[in-house]
């Protein structure tokens, strides 16, 4: 975007926005300004998929086509990217092979949530032609059907697996053209009636930009933070949209750590991070939805600050340190010294986090996490729980362990850690592990969980990690992982 | 005179989407490419107004004073509404008076509709509705069934079903048990939310694009709240985004709004409610508190039974009288109850008037007898479905049910058998039992549950339809009826009716919005009885034209009547193989019969036959027939965390002789999942204060694509049609699968109650959320 105006290829037309509110978002455009209806509200949240469209984006010589909820994503992060939604599927009068399926397959009732989940599909099967049931779980787990009981859309969605070339496949060289076009004139400012959002494409300008507009509100993913304007009806005044910063979008693994640019979609670290740690990779697939996880970032599940967090007691446990940037100075602090006190931390005023560094696992270290929620998957975490184990010996060497859900800040665990370092690794110290842990939290009843509840369960995950970790021919799960 | 138009010459040789056919959803298409419309993608009007509602912020009280100034004030708003503007009925209770359009002083529940603004946007209006300053007096809400009970707050008077002595046959009895169980409520949460749109009129009336499953009712609420004769409003009703129930009386308020801000602005206003809001001011499934005595032989044979069903009806009476009477009509679910005595409260909380909801209190009247018959199973050291069986219905003794119907036709102890067989039961249940001896954290439990749910609204008159038929020139028809399309293939499966009896392609027949200029005076499109009406009616319609047609050619031709055979969209006239006899395709012999000034257009009218019921002495048959069904569940729980997974289900299903498989497979198979989230993650819950806590889907979780069960077999009951004489002897299949569900929660238990070894029965309320599971879990434990 040059000088207030954004551009992006709306299917295959190029479009121009001046003088449009940058709270403005894709799901309103579609809807009240492009007049198209296609794409549905059901909740306005991000949370049922309705409005899912596919937002196709022209990185590092590939075209990559990404589900996302378009009424948590703002306009400004649209620039330079083809969006697509479900009308446009249609080659002349012939249905896409998604759509088809759908209508063989009887996958629509009441047709509502139907072009969320076409668009879903679309995605899918763009990225893996032929994809696995664990694939389209996860590519499906954020559209909700009160419908079907989703049997049927599980069927066309295997159904239509290498379906051939479509008309993007054919034209995606003159998409690349355009978009490459589009994406040099970078947008750097877009505003209407006061409301402003600046997208630098530095981070020497992204620090500056804090500095002259200190209490300027981040905008990454916006998976949280859009929640603002649609379910509490404000505006979000100034907007510093951080997805076009190169050094936050990077991803480094040196001797022994990796360090994360804060603005890292989920999707894009996940598999770095899960080679590793594979609990903390499956977990990560239970964050939201895959439309969320295409924008969600670390950086912004640290900065949101909310006790209920998904990452943030994992990144606590692993030791993780924060690169914190003021226009030129970076300090780096531990995890937990960022959360002072609910959805308060120790973030100045024109301060943004720049990355994260995870340090890698040693020998005899054992991570364990567990994510406690209603449903399976797109739910928030009534207990969340994170162990960091080293045993040498028998005996426990070091514990980091930490918990979201059971304190207004996700925290550690320290009468329950000081209970199981230098002890050995057996029943009994585990018992007064789990008896020391009481003293450590006193967690809160809400709609998730009763405080009871978080208690108990917080202690038997204890348990199941002692478990799991010394009887590994014992059955004790039955979440299943990938 | 405009020539008649030339006919293709192409004709297939048998005709498409016949009944029996699993024809394809008639909007499949434009479902999958965004075209379908729905009411907020209709194009709005030059000066098209935004309606949203201003919300009380207590649960109970008096208004004492409002000042709108600042919502008036708000850039964009055009006009607000209060309740002493509205021109006619300031109540839109649809059975029973109680449901203010707009508060005047008494506030009965947190969200109750205290005013109304018209905006030139949707986000200005409701920015502008948050702005009122509203002051009350407040009073101490009733939140609660226990609460109500002690106050003996009703919002009708309680009912009894009684029959012989239970009392006296439960203590001499050889076992007596006692328990309670605790149902939750549920969100309909269908994906598209409360919208309705009003357009004035010329005339001084109103046309209201609504998303209602009663078209009828809304036409009447509007037209008296306006205060101006029924006929002229017109409700246009093509799709609704879903319905399940939350769409038969909560669409009429926000459709009354509309008309009433579009009356007073003069200009059309569309009314739309955001998820939160439609989530706080809709009602929901009924959450019920039931207790049980039973007296029961050592064998697990019922010898007497009590019933106290305790139905939270919330503020108003809205439809309760008749859910909680079916709750009680299905207390027996499939078990003769010979000596029964049940007791139905209607009570009245200060929360949302809780409504319809798929299933109609049957599912919260079954699951406690289903509890019951686990519970006897432990007591006597049996496998629940032992016990089950002992207690089912006979085929020509103890068929007789506490209400006085006769259990005819009952193919229950057949499908139980068949399913137990086919799904391996036995089998399982041996490997379960090993398994739980060898593992001691993860645990399996497994159960089979049937279904027997009566079909036809037990208000008697609601059981009748209307339907319209046009044939055109060009042979093409036009069908209307007043039910409503929420998804079910309402339209398609009776458009496949009326292909079958003109035998002509599917495709050649358009299904209308439904509108209440066209079929008058319609029931709602509920209790499953939408395609067993509609499909009637519509049939009814196709019959009097066809019959028309018949006469016509056989004047026309000189042929006897009989010698006139619709066939693969053409007509044979005259005796076959005959000299005379010849072939017409269809399209002709409309063109043939309009030249002859034959009528081409007809109504179609149906009533249910038989049915009769004395609600006072509680006694007759208001049932036609009933839908059965058998469901067999796997699960595994966490006895660490509680959390579990379904990992089998089983179902055989009685639809009598399907008139689409594919779209009644898809209606069980909804129906068991929506029965599955019921149980076990959709959990409401409001506050001390009365306020919904759970008002979105980052809170309420209904279940997604991986809550699906991991084996998931449906299967159709073949050749079995409904000795009823429905249409093509057919069943209504919406509500009862819904209570399939119901094996997954006995399930649960049975895998807790294998904690203690079988030997007690674990009190598992509902939604069983893993965190009600783990308590059951710890409660084993100290058993």
């Amino acid at each position: 975007m040059s000088d207030n105006h954004i551009q992006f290829l709306l299917n295959d037309r190029l479009v121009t926005l001046n003088d449009i509110d940058p709270n403005t978002n894709v799901l309103g455009y579609l809807r009240n300004h492009a007049n198209k209806s296609g794409t549905k509200e059901g909740c306005a949240s991000g949370d049922c998929g309705a409005c899912t469209v596919v937002v196709a984006e022209y990185i590092g010589g590939e075209l990559t086509y990404k589900s996302l909820n378009a009424c948590i994503t703002l306009l400004p992060s649209l620039h330079g990217k083809q969006l697509i939604t479900a009308e446009d599927l249609q080659d002349g009068d012939k249905l896409h092979p998604v759509q088809q399926a759908m209508v063989d397959f009887h996958g629509s009732q009441c047709g509502f949530c139907t072009p969320g989940f076409i668009m879903s599909l679309f995605a899918l099967h763009k990225n893996f032609p032929d994809p696995s049931k664990h694939q389209t779980l996860e590519a499906l787990a954020g559209n909700l059907c009160r419908c079907t009981g989703y049997r049927a859309i599980m069927d066309a969605a295997a159904a239509a697996k290498n379906h051939g070339p479509d008309q993007f496949d054919r034209n995606k060289a003159q998409t690349i053209a355009t978009l490459s076009e589009i994406q040099s004139l970078a947008m750097t400012k877009l505003s209407s009636d006061g409301q402003e959002a600046y997208s630098p494409t530095s981070l020497g300008e992204l620090s500056q930009l804090m500095l002259d507009n200190p209490k300027a509100r981040l905008l990454a993913g916006g998976t949280d933070i859009v929640l603002e304007i649609t379910q509490m009806m404000k505006q979000l005044g100034t907007i510093v949209y951080v997805g076009n910063v190169p050094e936050l979008q990077q991803f480094d693994e040196d001797g022994d750590k990796f360090t994360l640019g804060a603005a890292l979609p989920y999707t894009q670290f996940t598999p770095s991070i899960a080679a590793h740690y594979p609990e903390f990779g499956d977990m990560i697939e239970r964050i939201g939805s895959l439309q969320v996880r295409n924008q969600g970032t670390l950086g912004g599940n640290v900065g949101n600050a909310s006790p209920i967090g998904d990452t943030p007691p994992v990144l606590i446990a692993l030791d993780a340190r924060l690169n914190l940037r003021k226009g030129d100075d970076v300090r780096n602090i531990a995890t937990e010294d960022y959360f002072v006190d609910y959805k308060v931390t120790s973030q100045q005023d024109s301060e943004f986090i720049q990355s994260i560094e995870i340090p890698k696992p040693s020998a005899n270290q054992q991570l364990k996490v567990y994510k406690i929620s209603k449903r399976f998957d797109d739910d928030i975490s009534a207990v969340l729980a994170a162990f960091n184990f080293t045993i040498e010996n028998d005996t426990v060497t070091a514990a980091r362990i930490a918990f979201g859900g059971m304190a207004g800040v996700p925290a550690r665990a320290k009468a329950c850690e000081a209970a199981l370092i230098g002890q050995p690794w057996t029943q009994a110290t585990v018992d007064s592990a789990m008896a020391a842990l009481a003293g450590d939290y006193t967690p809160m009843s809400d709609v998730r969980a009763t405080k009871e509840y978080r208690m108990t369960v917080a202690q038997n995950l204890l348990q199941k990690a002692f478990i799991e970790m010394t009887q590994p021919q014992v059955n004790t799960g039955v979440v299943q992982y990938a | 005179m405009r020539k008649l138009i030339d006919l293709p010459t192409k004709q297939s040789s048998k005709i498409v989407g016949k009944v029996g056919a699993s024809r394809k959803h008639e909007s499949a298409d434009k479902h999958v490419s965004g075209t379908a419309t729905y009411i907020d993608d209709r194009p709005v009007m030059a000066n098209h107004l935004h309606g949203a509602i201003g919300q009380s912020t207590i649960a109970h009280g008096t208004i004492t004073s409002m000042d709108l100034s600042a919502v008036k004030a708000y850039p964009g708003v055009v006009d607000v509404l209060v309740a002493d503007d509205v021109p006619g009925h300031l109540d839109i209770g649809p059975v029973f008076a109680g449901d203010p359009v707009l508060v005047k002083d008494k506030v009965e529940f947190m969200g109750q509709a205290i005013f109304a603004v018209a905006a030139t946007s949707h986000e200005a209006a409701v920015k502008a509705a948050k702005l009122a300053v509203v002051e009350y007096d407040e009073l101490e809400p009733v939140l609660s069934v226990k609460d109500a009970l002690a106050k003996q707050n009703f919002v009708r008077p309680t009912h009894t079903q009684s029959r012989g002595d239970a009392a006296t046959a439960i203590s001499g009895s050889d076992n007596v048990l006692s328990g309670e169980l605790q149902i939750g409520g549920q969100e309909h949460f269908y994906l598209e939310g409360q919208v309705s749109s009003a357009e004035p009129t010329e005339d001084g009336g109103m046309i209201v694009y609504t998303s209602s499953q009663h078209p009828s009712e809304v036409q009447i609420l509007v037209a008296e709240v306006l205060g101006i004769p029924f006929n002229k409003v017109v409700i246009d009703m093509r799709r609704m985004g879903g319905g399940f129930g939350g769409k038969e009386t909560q669409a009429a308020p926000w459709a009354c709004l509309a008309a009433l801000l579009a009356n007073k602005t003069g200009c059309a206003v569309k009314l739309r409610l955001n998820r939160q809001d439609d989530m706080t001011v809709t009602g929901k499934r009924h959450p019920f508190e039931n207790d049980y005595r039973v007296g029961f032989d050592n064998e697990g044979l019922v010898k007497g039974i009590e019933f106290n069903i305790n139905g939270n009806c919330g503020y108003s009476p809205d439809l309760s009288d008749a859910i909680v009477d079916r709750a009680m009509f299905h207390s027996d679910n499939a078990y003769f109850l010979e000596h029964a005595h049940v007791v139905g409260n209607r009570c009245k909380t200060n929360t949302v008037s809780h409504t319809a909801y798929r299933g109609f209190g049957g599912p919260q009247g079954m699951i406690s007898i289903e509890g019951v018959m686990d519970d006897i199973a432990r007591a006597v050291g049996k496998d629940p479905l032992e016990v089950r069986k002992l207690n089912l219905y006979g085929q020509e003794d103890r068929n007789v049910t506490h209400y006085g119907q006769t259990v005819e036709h009952n193919i229950l102890p057949m499908m139980i058998d068949k399913l137990e067989a086919d799904c391996k039961y036995q089998e399982r249940r041996a490997a379960i039992t090993k398994f739980n001896k060898e593992n001691q954290f993860i645990k399996k439990g497994i159960a089979i549950t049937p279904v027997k749910f009566g079909i036809s609204f037990t208000v008697q008159h609601l059981n009748q339809a209307g339907a319209l038929i046009h044939l055109y020139t060009d042979g093409s028809i036009q069908l209307n009826h007043g039910g409503t399309e929420m998804g079910q293939g309402l339209n398609t499966k009776v458009a496949q009716v009326v292909a079958q009896e003109f035998q002509v392609d599917v495709d050649n027949i358009l299904v209308t919005a439904t509108r209440t200029d066209k079929v008058p005076n319609t029931s709602p499109t509920a209790a499953s009885s939408g395609t067993d009406l509609n499909g009637k009616a519509a049939q009814a319609a196709a019959q009097t034209i066809r019959a028309r047609l018949v006469e016509f050619c056989s004047e026309h031709f000189e042929v006897p009547s009989e010698q006139v055979i619709f066939s693969d969209n053409q007509v044979h006239i005259g005796e076959e193989l005959s000299a005379s006899h010849s072939v017409m395709p269809f399209a002709e012999l409309v063109q043939l019969a309009y030249i002859n000034r034959v009528s081409l257009s007809s109504t179609g009218f149906y009533k249910t036959p038989k049915i009769h019921y004395n609600r006072e002495k509680a006694d007759g048959r208001p049932f036609f027939y009933y839908a059965n069904g058998v469901s067999c569940s796997e699960v595994v729980i966490d006895t660490l965390t509680g959390e579990y997974k379904v990992e089998q289900v089983d179902i055989l299903h009685d639809v009598g002789d399907s008139l689409n498989p594919a779209i009644d497979i898809g209606q069980i198979e909804g129906a068991f999942v929506q029965g599955l989230g019921w149980l076990t993650t959709e959990e409401l819950v409001w506050n001390e204060k009365g306020r919904l806590m759970t008002n979105g889907p980052a809170t309420y979780k209904i279940p997604a694509i991986a809550d699906m069960p991991e084996k998931f077999n449906v299967e159709l009951l073949e050749n079995e049609p409904n000795r009823e004489a429905t249409i093509y002897n057919s069943k209504a299949v919406g509500e009862p699968p819904f209570m399939h569900g119901i094996s997954v929660w006995s399930a649960l238990r049975d895998a807790v109650s294998s904690v203690a070894d079988y030997k007690a029965s674990p009190v598992l309320h509902t939604p069983s959320t893993p965190e009600r599971v783990l308590a059951a879990v710890q409660a084993m434990k100290k058993a």
